[in-house]
């Protein structure tokens, strides 16, 4: 448990857990896989065998239609066995931990895991148990743990941004809104400060930044115009409705005027640059609609990117 | 057994100042001499402690027992031979078993079944208010009839200033100790690692410093409007032990500990999610671990306790918010507590110091010295000698503590209450 065992005594991936710690050319490694991949989902026969006969487990213990869906759209893809499980919250209260719910679906003979888990962290507790157990061979795909990591949708956004971008190392990134609570900002900031993008931003008011978030390598802003001024990537967050009114902030109306994306506002990114939203957006809310639909906006690529790029990762670990 | 010698045994009594190769006498049950060998006196048992410290039993402020009511984590019976088994002889206990220690039948049942086994002595804190809920007093004289030696809401804050004032008067009146755990409720609500660097990228709830600090300003306010005895109990931050110090400077009668794993880990040994390393209060930065130890070492923090929390394995493996807080403790204390001594340059007695004597004098009980006289309650251990902390070595039915695995030097030899031998390693 001590330290992060998403790779094996070579090196490898095994698990993908979070993309803290990973090295360089890991990610571009899977950024590379997924290319090919693109075009197999426009191709008439969407499907490639390379993971045919292998069962994969989408365990959701947090609802979610879209990550679950794109998910076994691309494990189905991958022309795997795909089994849902809504677990909901409702798995403690019947009496089954996450730990016996594991060894239960190993008992099926499961190869790979995608779990979605409301505790940061929940999927560190499954790979550890999995060695601990001798069962490295299964293998575990973080799809959103707590406010911690979102390692598959960091990498679709890496990979969204080297598409419409190029080199990390020369862009300008800002990722506005509620980065306390999100698990898809940590994961995007510590993928591109590991590709060496030199100028990451987090733009927010003070209740939605964590403590010391200049650790993770970016630089804060209040003041959305300052934030804004010159970047080549801009990432809206979420901004979650029972976040909206209470002590964090006090209307999504105050939170639109100084923290949403508008036209104006966008004006002061440099003239080619995108806008990302990992969704499900809040219009009026952290983005304002002509954005969202815009001619810059690159926010429905980004749903097809990441199939393409959890093929490659579903791929990948299953091939180590 | 009525009469015992210890002899060339290195004797270390902090609450005489006492280091020196000697001697050690018992007649039923209490120490008759310390120090030079009398060679008139018939010994029944003669145990030969050559290469050896004998230091007074040691009394530890917190050691949860589990009983009643969570016997699936713990009993009394593989508690108080964990305490045996880790020189611990005098141990209090907080309130929070199920139900809470708030009724005398509870705190009898206790006492009597601790009198039973015959082992440490078991000192229960009883609670503070009705079901540790913060709102109705406990009957704290029939309590303290019964044997509680304090009162506390264990690791639960009193929301209500104006209840924890009254608890703090209406304790005050009989001349008992309350003893509080700084937390605010409030800035700690869903928090369940230490606010920084760790917390943020591990996105993990975080609890703030000024948890600690706002809740000893009021914890302070209150003692100096009701002259009130406090005891404080865990401090986590720098912050936190600056105020302890003013307190005390300023003259208020507050005394505090420290859990000995807040001497040794800080946030970073949470590692990847580590439940190991989830501690109520949690474990801060190495600048707060820092002046935790400076405060020991110069007496500000009085005591230094085990903490004592056996969780059963199924309340760890859980995602880290969802796990147990806290480590079994009570046979890591001694070797953790020489540990920090020799990193920090402690005469031997000054480290024993905040294990014996001075948490007895904050208990009220006559323990923690070899002076003739006192009772015959003694830790005779091997500050040398290396053991590695496996499930087997443990006699605690808790086996969870970040120091699996991990080799810790100082072992304990023998541990004598009231003159017997209740322990002797093999």
């Amino acid at each position: 448990m001590a330290r992060s065992s998403q790779l094996n005594a070579e090196g490898r991936l095994t698990h993908l857990l979070t993309l803290e710690g990973l090295p360089p050319g890991i990610i571009t490694g899977i950024l590379d896989t997924a290319d090919p991949f693109v075009s197999v989902g426009e191709r008439e026969v969407k499907k490639v065998p390379l993971l045919r006969g292998k069962a994969i487990f989408n365990l959701f213990f947090e609802n979610s239609t879209r990550t679950r869906t794109t998910f076994e759209i691309a494990a189905k893809r991958l022309s795997a066995d795909v089994i849902n499980l809504n677990i909901g919250a409702s798995s403690t209260t019947k009496g089954e931990t996450l730990l016996d719910t594991i060894d239960n679906l190993c008992a099926m003979n499961a190869d790979m895991f995608v779990v979605r888990h409301s505790e940061s962290g929940a999927p560190h507790l499954i790979a550890s148990h999995l060695a601990a157990t001798g069962r490295s061979d299964v293998h575990v795909v973080n799809a959103g743990d707590g406010r911690h990591a979102h390692p598959s949708q960091g990498l679709l956004d890496l990979y969204t941004i080297r598409h419409y971008k190029r080199d990390f190392r020369e862009l300008a990134v800002a990722i506005v809104g509620d980065v306390l609570h999100s698990r898809v900002a940590r994961s995007l900031i510590h993928g591109l400060t590991t590709l060496g993008t030199p100028d990451v931003r987090v733009i927010a008011p003070a209740t939605l930044l964590p403590a010391s978030v200049g650790a993770l390598g970016v630089r804060a802003y209040h003041d959305m115009r300052a934030g804004l001024a010159g970047c080549d990537v801009v990432v809206m967050l979420r901004l979650q409705s029972e976040r909206m009114k209470g002590a964090l902030l006090p209307s999504p109306g105050e939170y639109f005027k100084h923290y949403g994306l508008t036209a104006e506002k966008l004006a002061l990114a440099k003239p080619d640059a995108i806008v990302m939203h990992p969704g499900p957006m809040n219009r009026g809310v952290e983005i304002d609609s002509a954005v969202a639909d815009g001619e810059r906006s690159v926010i429905l690529p980004q749903v097809t990117f990441g199939i393409a790029v959890r093929m490659a990762v579903m791929s990948t670990i299953a091939g180590n | 057994m009525t009469t015992l010698a210890i002899v060339n045994a290195r004797l270390v009594d902090p609450a005489t100042g006492l280091d020196r190769t000697g001697a050690l006498y018992v007649r039923e049950g209490r120490i008759v001499a310390t120090g030079e060998v009398q060679r008139d006196f018939r010994a029944e048992t003669t145990l030969d402690a050559r290469g050896m410290g004998v230091a007074p039993g040691l009394v530890d402020l917190a050691a949860r027992l589990r009983e009643p009511g969570l016997e699936h984590k713990a009993t009394l019976e593989s508690e108080l031979q964990a305490a045996i088994a880790g020189g611990v002889t005098s141990l209090a206990c907080p309130p929070d078993t199920d139900p809470p220690l708030d009724e005398p039948g509870l705190v009898e049942m206790l006492k009597h079944r601790a009198r039973m086994l015959n082992q440490a002595h078991v000192y229960p804190v009883g609670a503070l208010t009705q079901q540790l809920a913060g709102e109705a007093l406990t009957e704290m004289g029939e309590l303290a009839e019964a044997g509680c030696v304090a009162f506390s809401n264990a690791d639960f804050a009193v929301e209500d200033t104006q209840v924890l004032m009254r608890a703090m008067q209406y304790a005050q009146t009989f001349g008992h100790r309350v003893w509080l755990r700084p937390q605010d409720p409030w800035l700690a609500r869903g928090g369940v690692a230490h606010e920084g660097e760790v917390a943020t990228r591990l996105g993990l709830a975080p609890i703030p410093v000024a948890a600690e600090t706002i809740h000893l300003a009021t914890i302070f306010a209150l003692a100096r409007a009701t002259r009130s005895r406090v005891h404080i109990a865990r401090l986590s931050s720098a912050a936190g032990a600056a105020m302890l110090r003013a307190a005390k400077a300023e003259g208020l009668e507050v005394t505090a500990d420290v859990g000995i794993h807040h001497l040794h880990l800080c946030d970073v040994d949470i590692g990847w999610f580590d439940p190991q390393a989830r501690f109520v209060p949690p474990l801060r930065g190495t600048r707060d671990r820092d002046a935790l130890r400076v405060a020991v070492a110069d007496g500000t923090i009085d005591a230094i306790c085990s903490d004592h929390a056996p969780a059963d394995d199924d309340a760890k493996m859980l995602p880290f918010a969802e796990a147990d807080p806290g480590a079994t403790g009570l046979e890591l204390l001694l070797p953790l507590v020489l540990q920090w001594a020799r990193e920090a340059k402690l005469p031997l007695a000054t480290a024993l110091s905040r294990i014996t004597c001075r948490p007895a004098d904050i208990l009220g009980v006559d323990a923690g010295t070899l002076r003739a006289g006192a009772p015959a309650d003694l830790c005779v251990f091997d500050p040398e000698e290396p053991w590695r902390v496996t499930r087997a070595a443990l006699a605690s039915q808790g086996k969870n503590t970040p120091y699996a695995g991990m080799e810790v030097v100082g072992r304990v030899r023998w541990t004598i209450v009231g003159g017997n031998v209740v322990h002797a390693a093999v």
